[in-house]
């Protein structure tokens, strides 16, 4: 894999099952909480490479970025903690970062060395489409992206795209976005590839709303409270979404 | 204009668009609004129309013989711009932006409070809606700004995050963007953040520059041999040097603080929608800045002073917090003008300046620091 080359492997989906997407901060223990997460249910496993400041991030993010920082997770210890998730599990995995991390790894470097360390995949949440398109990734849209941008977001995003269901940052919410529907219909008329939503959707009722508009959810910030219960807790709670989405 | 656009809003290899996707149709928005009130002529004659009414501009020039003996120093006087700053300039622009855009609601973020003061400002004078952000640790050194944004209607929203300080508040003022842009303008205070915004504040500021050149031809037959402003994120400075950057034989020297130099001790990064050169270590990672200045307090800078730096059209020096005092006291006891500790930095550089005829931008005074200063 380099940057301006083949795209990342593509989610390995059939026979029309919801995608879950489990989003957990690098760390020391993130191997076995990945591995709590797909015998729970996920489908492809996002790493979080932790930045001091990250723009698109609410709260439990933020604070869990703080404390990998604190615990030393820096680009090499996360490229390191992805080999370990690798060696234990199956399913794709993404790293999910900022361009700061990328400005000094360098971009076409920290590609290559992520896909060498079992990355299948990238996410930037400040890299927005049009942006360093040699850049492989999955790209994020939003309710507020005009159809103009979810074409080129479409044309250049890798293997899915990312259904951003709010104007706001991670962190759950109360109900599903209403603007999901509308967005997802939009999406739709743009690509034929999978569309998977994300932000904001924390419970097995959310992720059910949401699996009706769209091929897969992404939870990111309930994943992480749960994971600070230790790997039970977690694979029980993916296992409740895992649930949701069968049903 | 004072300066060609940027394509792209590229400065060299600095500025561009690093954000959510949420932001980026309301920032094409915003710059399509730009664009067309740049060319509108009665944008620009109630601009200039409301910095003379209700800002009082122009400004003066004030010759500062005791305290620069043997150089002819002149000051930008800022710091008698209405709300005390030079914020306002940007403030009230960035307000008819706002309403031409139809956003009711304003949001900012504050280090010292006179960019969250002049925000309360032109919100109350056009009755917008507005919040601003700001560092807790930034609260408690200049409460007056806090107790006067509370005064104007402003709500003032305390950031714990972090080192509470101006690089966090800048973060919260964007993530309340995130969830709110439909309603609302993000009124930021510096030339940094991404496209269009370092463009369009280095415009609204250049007026700076553009009356200090004449005054200047008008008080000495002549352009200066150097102008001189202090930089944080970089709007005063940005804003002076349009007047005087298509002239080769003006020096234009900026003055960071010495703890937070992101121009003199920087590496390129990304913070804030932008690239520009940050204190950041070498994973990317950003690292607190110190400065005694909290309108300085800022580990990045506007990306056009790094392409500045970079192409050595301007100079970039640094005053430690010392200095800073040191030259804020000799201020007000030499010309009975208490300068804000962010030009105290310019000023304490100019006497070793190798430069006879110089300007300064006095970017704002210094009640909100009387406290700060008295204790040291």
């Amino acid at each position: 894999m380099t940057a301006a080359g083949t795209p990342w492997a593509a989610a390995p989906l059939s026979g029309g099952a919801k995608a879950l997407v489990v989003y957990l901060m690098a760390g020391a223990r993130t191997p076995e909480l990945a591995e709590a997460a797909v015998e729970g249910g996920a489908d492809i496993v996002e790493i979080g490479f932790p930045f001091s400041d990250p723009l698109a991030d609410g709260p439990v993010i933020r604070r869990a970025a703080e404390r990998a920082l604190a615990e030393g997770m820096r680009t090499q210890a996360c490229l390191e903690c992805l080999a370990c998730v690798a060696e234990r599990v199956e399913v794709p995995l993404v790293p999910m970062t900022y361009s700061s991390l990328l400005e000094a790894y360098g971009y076409d470097r920290f590609a290559t060395d992520a896909a060498a360390a079992g990355a299948t995949g990238l996410i930037v949440a400040d890299l927005p489409a049009g942006e360093r398109p040699a850049l492989r990734r999955i790209q994020l849209v939003a309710p507020t992206s005009t159809d103009e941008r979810l074409r080129l977001a479409a044309r250049e995003t890798d293997g899915w795209l990312y259904l951003v269901t709010i104007a706001g940052t991670t962190g759950a919410r109360e109900s599903l976005s209403p603007a999901l529907a509308g967005l997802a219909a939009r999406a739709r008329r743009a690509t034929d590839l999978p569309l998977y939503a994300g932000f904001g959707i924390s419970t097995p009722a959310h992720a059910a709303a949401a699996a009706d508009h769209v091929d897969g959810v992404v939870v990111g910030s309930r994943a992480l409270e749960a994971a600070e219960g230790g790997p039970g807790t977690l694979r029980a709670y993916v296992r409740s979404l895992r649930d949701a989405l069968r049903a | 204009m004072s300066l060609p656009a940027p394509a792209k809003g590229l400065y060299g290899v600095y500025g561009g668009r690093y954000v959510p996707e949420t932001l980026v149709p309301a920032l094409d928005e915003l710059e399509a609004a730009w664009r067309l009130a740049a060319r509108d002529e009665a944008f620009r004659a109630e601009l200039a129309g409301l910095g003379e009414s209700y800002g009082g501009r122009p400004t003066p020039v004030t010759l500062a013989e005791r305290f620069a003996p043997g150089k002819r120093l002149y000051l930008k006087r800022e710091d008698l711009l209405h709300t005390g700053s030079h914020k306002l300039n940007n403030a009230l622009g960035q307000a008819l932006l706002a309403r031409r855009l139809g956003k009711r609601r304003l949001v900012a973020e504050t280090g010292a409070g006179q960019h969250g003061v002049a925000t309360a400002t032109v919100a109350a004078r056009f009755g917008l809606e507005c919040v601003v952000y700001m560092g807790s640790e930034d609260m408690r050194r200049q409460r007056p700004n806090v107790e006067r944004m509370g005064l104007l209607g402003a709500e003032v929203r305390p950031v714990e995050f972090g080192t509470r300080t101006l690089k966090e508040a800048t973060s919260e003022a964007i993530r309340d963007w995130i969830a709110t842009v439909e309603t609302t303008h993000y009124l930021i205070g510096s030339c940094v953040g991404p496209h269009p915004y370092p463009e369009i504040v280095r415009e609204l500021q250049a007026v700076i520059g553009r009356e200090a050149r004449a005054q200047l031809l008008a008080a000495e037959g002549r352009l200066p041999d150097a102008a001189v402003a202090c930089v944080g994120g970089g709007s005063n400075a940005i804003g002076l040097f349009a007047g005087f950057v298509a002239d080769a034989d003006v020096r234009l020297v900026g003055v960071e603080a010495a703890g937070a130099a992101s121009l003199g001790a920087g590496r390129p990064g990304v913070l804030h929608g932008a690239r520009s050169s940050l204190l950041a270590d070498s994973d990317g990672q950003i690292l607190d800045a110190h400065s005694i200045s909290a309108g300085l307090d800022y580990p990045g800078v506007g990306p056009e002073h790094a392409f500045l730096r970079d192409s050595g059209r301007a100079e970039y020096v640094a005053a430690s917090d010392e200095e800073a005092v040191a030259a804020f006291r000799h201020l007000a006891r030499t010309e009975g003008i208490v300068p804000a500790l962010e030009p105290a930095h310019a000023l304490a550089r100019v006497a070793e300046l190798d430069a006879e005829l110089i300007v300064v931008c006095l970017s704002g005074r210094g009640d909100k620091d009387l406290a700060e200063v008295l204790a040291q």
